[in-house]
């Protein structure tokens, strides 16, 4: 009877994982069947018309997500090399935690500091003097308007999964065999150069492992995102231009949105977050389960 | 071994001396990087805490919002709201998380108890948005009403991989031979399991479901489109219902100053419990009633 139970209670968990995914194509049949794939490569996003492309709202998602993942990539592996190498052990226990208590910000949170706060550092001074050092690159050129945009965005990101790719490269990097720094420390090499050298490049796997995971919580957060990023479906070159997600969207529109089309158009782009995140997690799981055996992966 | 037997140092024309320095400089670095999240989690704090205290105080906890322009008004409803909703999502997720954790952690070998494994690490990683969107498709289309219920299904299935991981993780980390004792002494399946390894388990399981309730604590986007929210009193889950971070998240994105300072206050709020259920989870994890 108890095996019974629990047996039926994880057969009805993987009915529920399969009933999001068939009720997510069954609300976006709409807008699957009007656009097919043709929705993945216009750039036209109008309502009135009934026309939607979400190539402008796709761009908007990967450019912020990859300011997010190479500042908070770098940050972060050396935050956790920090944190399983250099750290006195008094210091290294009360610093991760409060690293990953910075996860446990709610998202509203993030968003509502980075619309007062971090949104009008960044359009007056953050912003301005990166034009004027960098201003040669179109990443950094055009007119700085507006504190809501796609750097911002960038940032708010980065903070939000400096947490993530710290905590579990800091796992990875702690699992490596102590053999191999005894061996490079034996043969006269520094501190530095054992974990530059040896350690990090022996936990690379895991390392982008995280790095891949911590990409996942970027597409798809949502709530702060929309909050700093400006929200105008365009396609620009300049950091300092607002944007738009696809998850933005969906927040932004979906309960004012009306008809089978356009309600199927942002199902579709939740199907589309859903997809992504499908793989993204399942190639994370995958290099992470060699490494971390499973414990966590 | 090889490949890392390639990448050891080799010997280098510069001197110790240098060595040591570009080591000393490494170091340093590392340890600019990893304070760099705890500055800025104690900056956001500080900024919550000096712009939030001025708004919070007892009216503001205790009563309704107030149309813009009027002094006063809380966030009481959404204080309700959100704990009405959490505990419901709990009683949804915690039954199935943790039958589905000792499944998991008692039968884990072959091919269904992978796939459930992988489904829930997958599920971890789903947007909440799109949970939001799944819920409306099933718990509010059909009905044309936003309720509080669809919303707490959403944050059930938000909850349910992690309360899944845990338990199983804690359930497997008491010793086998408790339980075969047990059986052996003619116990019967259920009565072990939850007399003997339960038991044995419960402050990581205390853990991962106060982790779980933290999470989806300070959720906002599926709010949006299932509990939607309310500016009266409402205790039943059939209907739309006020949630404290929709409330931070609609007053932080208006154009008016006396809402922003609501924002703020609610932020406060709402950061509070969840830092809280964060460091009770830790604390039950270190106690000493651990066996």
């Amino acid at each position: 009877m108890f095996l019974i139970a629990i047996y039926a209670a994880s057969g009805f968990f993987v009915l529920l994982v399969l009933l999001l995914f068939a009720s997510l194509v069954k609300g976006s049949w709409p807008a699957l069947a009007a656009f097919g794939a043709k929705f993945l490569w216009t750039s036209e996003w109008n309502p009135v018309t009934e026309q939607f492309g979400a190539l402008p709202l796709i761009f908007g998602t990967v450019v912020s997500s990859t300011i997010a993942i190479v500042l908070a990539g770098l940050v972060g592996i050396l935050a956790a090399a920090y944190l399983a190498e250099f750290a006195p052990r008094w210091l290294a226990r009360p610093l991760s935690f409060v690293i990953e208590l910075l996860a446990a910000v709610p998202s509203v949170v993030f968003g509502l500091w980075g619309l007062f706060v971090l949104a009008p550092f960044v359009r007056v001074a953050l912003a301005p003097s990166l034009q004027h050092a960098f201003g040669f690159l179109p990443i950094f050129s055009g007119p700085i308007s507006t504190g809501t945009n796609m750097l911002t965005a960038g940032l708010i990101l980065a903070l939000m999964i400096l947490p993530t790719v710290t905590a579990i490269s800091r796992e990875v990097i702690v699992a490596i065999a102590q053999d191999l720094r005894e061996a490079s420390m034996s043969l006269g090499a520094t501190k530095w150069e054992t974990v530059s050298r040896v350690v990090i490049p022996a936990a690379r796997v895991g390392i982008f492992g995280a790095i891949v995971l911590a990409l996942g919580r970027a597409i798809g957060e949502t709530i702060a995102t929309t909050m700093v990023i400006g929200n105008k479906p365009v396609i620009a070159a300049s950091l300092f231009a607002p944007s738009y997600t696809l998850a933005s969207v969906i927040a932004n529109e979906f309960t004012e949105a009306n008809g089978d089309v356009y309600i199927g158009a942002l199902l579709e782009l939740g199907l589309l977050l859903f997809l992504v995140s499908f793989i993204v997690n399942g190639l994370a799981r995958l290099l992470l389960f060699t490494v971390l055996k499973g414990d966590r992966a | 071994m090889m490949a890392v037997a390639e990448n050891a140092p080799r010997p280098r024309s510069y001197g110790l001396a240098i060595r040591h320095a570009i080591s000393f400089f490494g170091t340093a670095l590392t340890a600019v990087c990893a304070s760099i999240g705890a500055i800025c989690l104690l900056i956001i704090l500080g900024y919550v805490a000096v712009q939030g205290i001025g708004a919070v105080n007892w009216t503001f906890l205790t009563s309704l919002p107030a149309p813009v322009g009027e002094p006063g008004g809380g966030i009481g409803n959404g204080i309700i709201g959100t704990g009405i909703t959490v505990g419901l999502a709990t009683l949804l997720a915690a039954p199935i998380g943790l039958a589905c954790g000792l499944y998991l952690a008692l039968f884990g070998r072959g091919w269904f108890p992978e796939a459930v494994r992988f489904l829930s690490d997958v599920l971890s990683g789903i947007p909440s948005i799109a949970i939001g969107l799944f819920a409306y498709v099933v718990l509010v289309a059909p009905f044309h009403h936003f309720s509080a219920v669809s919303a707490a299904f959403a944050f059930a299935l938000l909850m349910l991989p992690i309360i899944l991981r845990t338990s199983e993780e804690a359930v497997r980390s008491v010793p086998r031979t408790m339980r075969e004792a047990a059986l052996a002494l003619g116990l019967s399946e259920f009565v072990t399991t939850m007399r003997i390894v339960v038991p044995a388990a419960r402050p990581a399981i205390i853990t991962g479901l106060l982790l779980s309730i933290a999470r989806v604590t300070g959720e906002t986007a599926p709010l949006l489109f299932t509990a939607f929210g309310s500016p009266l009193w409402e205790n039943n889950p059939l209907n739309p219902m006020a949630q404290l971070p929709l409330q931070v998240y609609n007053y932080a994105i208006s154009p008016y100053k006396s809402w922003h300072q609501q924002a703020w206050g609610g932020a406060l709020v709402l950061i509070l419990a969840v830092l809280v259920l964060n460091v009770l989870a830790r604390a039950v994890l270190s106690s000493r009633w651990r066996r």
